[in-house]
């Protein structure tokens, strides 16, 4: 350090007329290390932004072949997903409606347990019990994926076809309600975090008010979390919708819409479990391969903008509770 | 301290590279992988210092590994297809195919099925979604249960090129993505039908197709209607001695032959 600047008396630092931090004359390496901590910060930080562009890029160059050879009405439109017949067809409708009819469904099984179970675990629980609860439920989303299909496999669906009498046991029902499961930690845990960061103010003021227990907790505390519980659903959902293990070993995989729409004992395909089905055997540069990455665009499109509204939810719920 | 731990990896690294002195990497069919598997582990035990990965991800995917280079030997049930091996001739690869077992594509019900032959025009139907349930081909009153391998598979292109014959598949046919599966489907859902390998018969009820029964001699003669040949393929033919030969030609011994039949395929001689 360099003595003869440093100033020995005892001068209040805001009275000195020179800025406090030493220039890079006096010390090169201190500059030196700060400026190079900030470039590699910054490199580290870009590098993620970079991965998600150029994931985005690749995709959507390698389906650049097949849109432009494939009329766009006919891969939306068409039923029939046929890539290895003698004249290939390749309608995605039945696939697109499959992910989305299973995501659905999933959200329907979803969302009111998990709303209501973090509820509880917001206001209801003893701090202690919480801490034990809370974990626990956190731990339902460390369990692989894989996991999960085989107990779809192997355990639900020979249930299904004997206890309920189903025909097959692969099917909408079976996918869905494993995906319900896999969704809850994400909506219990965003909704529950949302839920508690409202303050106890608002609900003080609600009891002060003469309202009971319930009344306070659905009429006052869940509508002001409204933004944060909206923004867990839509996370449960991409959760859902981006699972490829569990619906590929579980929900049979048949190319069709259910004939009843609310006929969830069909089976169904989604557009993950085509990609990661087909894709090993699609010859690289073929009509079909060029197709799997176009179904990937759809998959891409769908994820990012859910993911766009729950940012602009949570970002909502961040608003709201800044304010209270 | 430093320069101890560089001079560890540095050593741990060379002799990682001497003991492994020789690989073989096979890829290919979830059918013929149990060959491979069984000829692998026969290999290790009298040559320990040979490493053999057998994957088992499809015959298509063995034919892609075989031409980009990725694999010594690729596993195949079915032949490779005209594109394939103009992919290969393309990139330097030239495809030989070995015949190692037949196999019969065998039609699986479950065991409680109480029909026990269809003709193959029947199954054609029953795929094609005309036929719908068991009691128009003589079974009790219950929705038929379709399930096929998924497209990348060599049994479901057998099964495509004898049975269907250009006939679509209906859209509600269910698809596994291996032998395995499509065994533990068929015999846990009662209404169900699906076709496996030879060597997958445990626990299901298998069908007579146009009267003839997949036994040994009825696929190793062709009569079966869905029998088919198992191939190897290697980047021309392996040099003479070396490992890779030594692999492909091992069914023609008396050993090899043996492996064949335990995993339930057809061995090519009356050993």
């Amino acid at each position: 350090m360099n003595s003869a600047e440093v100033n020995l008396t005892l001068e209040p630092a805001a009275d000195t007329p020179r800025p406090l931090v030493l220039t890079p004359g006096e010390d090169l390496r201190g500059y030196l290390l700060a400026h190079l901590g900030r470039a590699v910060l910054f490199l580290m930080t870009f590098t993620s932004v970079l991965a998600v562009l150029l994931i985005l890029l690749f995709v959507i160059v390698r389906s650049f072949s097949f849109l432009s050879g494939y009329s766009l009405v006919e891969f939306l439109a068409d039923r029939d997903w046929r890539p290895t017949a003698d004249s290939p067809v390749f309608g995605s409708l039945a696939i697109i409606v499959g992910s989305l009819y299973v995501s659905f469904a999933a959200l329907v099984f979803a969302v009111p347990v998990g709303i209501l179970a973090a509820v509880f675990l917001s206001d209801v629980l003893s701090w202690q019990t919480r801490n034990i609860v809370k974990p626990v439920v956190e731990i339902l989303a460390a369990i692989p994926s894989v996991a999960y299909g085989f107990f779809a496999v192997l355990v639900l669906a020979p249930w299904m076809q004997k206890h309920l009498g189903l025909t097959t046991g692969t099917n909408a029902l079976n996918a869905s309600l494993i995906l319900a499961i896999m969704a809850l930690p994400t909506i219990i845990s965003v909704a529950e975090d949302s839920i508690s960061a409202i303050g106890r103010e608002l609900r003080e003021a609600s009891y002060s008010c003469g309202a009971t227990r319930m009344e306070t907790m659905i009429k006052v505390v869940i509508p002001a979390a409204h933004s944060g519980i909206i923004a867990a659903v839509v996370l449960g959902m991409m959760r859902a919708i981006g699972e490829t293990m569990v619906v590929w070993m579980a929900s049979g995989n048949a190319t069709q819409i259910p004939h009843p729409w609310w006929d969830l004992s069909q089976s169904i395909r989604t557009m993950t479990a085509t990609i990661a089905g087909e894709m090993g055997e699609a010859p690289e540069g073929s009509q079909h391969r060029g197709a799997l990455f176009a179904i990937g665009v759809l998959l891409l499109i769908l994820t990012f903008s859910l993911n766009i509204i729950s940012e602009y939810f949570l970002s909502r719920a961040k608003k709201a509770t800044g304010k209270a | 301290m430093k320069k101890a731990i560089v001079g560890m990896m540095v050593v741990s690294l060379t002799m990682g590279a001497v003991v492994h002195a020789q690989t073989l990497q096979i890829d290919g069919s979830t059918t013929v992988g149990p060959i491979a598997d069984a000829f692998a582990e026969y290999f290790k035990s009298v040559q320990p210092n040979l490493s053999i990965t057998v994957k088992k991800t499809g015959s298509g995917d063995g034919a892609a590994a075989l031409i980009d280079g990725r694999c010594d030997i690729a596993t195949m049930s079915r032949f490779m297809k005209p594109e394939e091996f103009q992919k290969a001739v393309a990139n330097n690869v030239l495809p030989v195919a070995h015949v190692v077992a037949m196999d019969g594509v065998c039609v699986a019900v479950h065991p409680s099925n109480p029909v026990k032959a269809l003709t193959g025009a029947q199954v054609r139907d029953i795929y094609a979604g005309k036929i719908t349930n068991w009691n128009q081909v003589g079974g009790s009153n219950t929705p038929i249960v379709v399930i096929s391998r998924d497209t990348s598979s060599g049994t479901y292109e057998t099964f495509e090129s004898l049975i269907m014959k250009k006939t679509p598949m209906a859209a509600s046919v269910e698809y596994v993505n291996a032998n395995p599966q499509a065994q533990s489907r068929v015999r846990t859902t009662a209404g169900a039908i699906g076709y496996v390998g030879l060597g997958f018969q445990e626990g299901v009820k298998i069908l007579a197709v146009d009267g003839i029964m997949p036994t040994r001699q009825t696929v190793a003669n062709g009569s079966y209607p869905v029998s088919r040949p198992l191939f190897l393929f290697t980047n021309g033919y392996p040099k003479l001695g070396s490992v890779v030969h030594k692999f492909v030609s091992f069914y023609l011994t008396e050993k090899g032959q043996e492996l064949v039949e335990a995993k339930g395929f057809v061995p090519l001689t009356n050993y």
